[in-house]
């Protein structure tokens, strides 16, 4: 579904991230359900996390149960990120 | 890009959003120095709502602003339908009046109308620069002075955070606290693209009207919830919103939820043989003045989604209206401000007077019980199965004995797993409440 999106990555600078070790440990993995983009899964029975297709929605930030603390959430550079064409 | 480090505005505006776009379009038509900053490349491109924008704050504003506009369709057409499986029922309500003027609300795409809206404020003298995300605010003695964007620094008298929902800036000043997941939604979005006249005979709309609808049901897998419709002019504009508290627990991925909803026997023949163009999801603030920040301070004011200022009462979803009347809120704050050159706290607490004289806070404050009333699982679950089961047996027939209205009713109460006294409790809170 992402694949219609129309979307600038920034190859330098990730606007989102985790951290493994808290992730992993992790029971309930909300990120993984709720992230309309689908881009948190596990792989190798660790997090993994693909900043590319963002949405920018900012539901990560609140479904996780560590919030503030196990996902590091910014806006992508100015010019980056999701560029909506009808929104 | 532009050096602006010397020059001090009266106001930065933090977001082209419906709501920034008001307050520089009202300051600069004023002639006060005001710059627009929005991280987008183009106002817009960064937003997206369910899909409606009732008329009458932007109408009081720009009169007529649909004769420039880039609108969709007018709406002409509400309908709420309640899901139980292969069951639904829809109640229904057209009014002509609602599409000739004054329109009463228009389904709009945000790349367009926010870009439109964006385009006025700069028409009207406001600087408009792009492109930009705001890092930091420039915060002196406890006084908001300015922001950091990367290396640039700008000053000026009154910050005005209209950044959203996400609300960093409210957030970095201390002014919001981080919500809780039960006080705001996921809305995802599909753009599905129909010839316009396939959606006009589908809806059974006259010329260019409009429809809304709203689903509640099985559609949110029994989450505190809802899907909703809109037909724009040759799209049609479907999703979900859903509490981010009950994805929390939920273990269905959130775009399977959608994919289900698509093929949902009462939702695939509206959309059938159409495109999906774009697929958008954003965060909707649900929880009305429990979730409010700090609104005003020293040398800052918080407008729109940022501010928390959206109703949703289950059968309206209000956001643009507020949004666009808080951002005159604030404009007009600053141009009283700035003629008394007192951008302290005490000075710029008119907002809050202006808010509460508006709609604005006169509407979240009257249906401040309705977010904790539609936090009601029952809601969800058990009356839209009540509905579409009464429903379903009164126009059946099939050869069983007859049963009498009464009896078919407390039938179905009693099955539904309601209690008469939950029935008449909620019956009783929802008159009052919404």
């Amino acid at each position: 579904m992402l694949g219609v999106n129309k979307f600038v990555v920034d190859d330098e600078q990730a606007h989102i991230k985790v951290n493994k070790e808290i992730c992993s440990a992790c029971e309930p993995k909300p990120c993984t359900f709720a992230c309309p983009a689908s881009l948190f899964s596990i792989k190798d029975q660790e997090l993994s996390f693909d900043y590319a297709g963002c949405l920018e929605c900012g539901t990560c930030r609140v479904v996780c149960p560590h919030a503030g603390v196990a996902i590091e959430w910014r806006y992508p550079r100015g010019g980056f990120g999701v560029h909506y064409r009808y929104g | 890009m532009f050096d602006m480090a010397e020059e001090k505005f009266t106001a930065i505006v933090v977001g082209a959003g419906p709501s920034g776009s008001t307050a520089a379009y009202l300051l600069a038509k004023e002639g006060h120095d005001v710059v627009l900053v929005e991280r987008g490349t183009a106002p817009g491109s960064k937003n997206m709502y369910g899909g409606r924008m009732y008329s009458h704050a932007l109408n009081r504003i720009m009169p007529e602003f649909w004769k420039e506009a880039p609108v969709e369709r007018p709406v002409a057409q509400e309908t709420i339908t309640f899901l139980n499986g292969g069951q639904s029922v829809s109640i229904s309500c057209s009014n002509m009046s609602w599409a000739t003027g004054p329109y009463h609300s228009f389904t709009l795409l945000r790349a367009d109308f926010d870009a439109w809206l964006a385009a006025k404020a700069e028409e009207a003298g406001a600087m408009l620069a792009c492109g930009i995300r705001v890092d930091e605010l420039l915060i002196d003695g406890g006084r908001v002075i300015g922001i950091r964007a990367g290396e640039e620094e700008m000053l000026a008298d009154v910050v005005i955070a209209a950044d959203g929902v996400n609300s960093l800036l409210a957030q970095k000043a201390g002014w919001a606290k981080m919500f809780a997941p039960s006080q705001v939604a996921t809305g995802v979005k599909q753009i599905i693209e129909l010839p316009a006249e396939t959606i006009s005979q589908r809806f059974q709309l006259e010329g260019n009207n409009g429809a809304a609808r709203l689903f509640v049901g099985d559609c949110s897998n029994g989450m505190q919830g809802g899907g909703f419709l809109y037909t724009n002019k040759s799209s049609i504009s479907l999703g979900l919103v859903i509490n981010v508290g009950e994805l929390q627990r939920c273990t269905v991925k959130l775009c399977d939820i959608m994919e289900d909803f698509k093929s949902n026997p009462h939702i695939a023949p509206l959309i059938e043989g159409g495109e999906v163009a774009e697929y958008s999801a954003h965060l909707v603030p649900e929880a009305g003045v429990a979730m409010m920040p700090q609104l005003y301070g020293d040398g800052m004011l918080v407008a729109g989604d940022a501010a928390g200022f959206v109703l949703n009462l289950g059968y309206t979803v209000r956001g643009m209206d507020f949004a666009i009347a808080s951002g005159e809120a604030a404009a007009r704050t600053v141009i009283e401000a700035k003629a008394r050159n007192d951008f302290s706290r005490q000075g710029l607490s008119r907002y809050l007077d202006l808010l509460k004289q508006s709609f604005v806070l006169r509407d979240l404050e009257a249906y401040r019980k309705a977010p904790e009333f539609l936090e009601n699982e029952r809601m969800f679950k058990a009356y839209p199965k009540l509905v579409t089961g009464l429903a379903g047996k009164l126009f059946t027939v099939d050869g069983a004995p007859p049963v009498h209205l009464m009896k078919m009713v407390l039938g179905q109460i009693k099955q539904s797993g309601i209690s008469l006294i939950q029935l008449a409790r909620d019956s009783w809170k929802g008159a009052r409440n919404l």
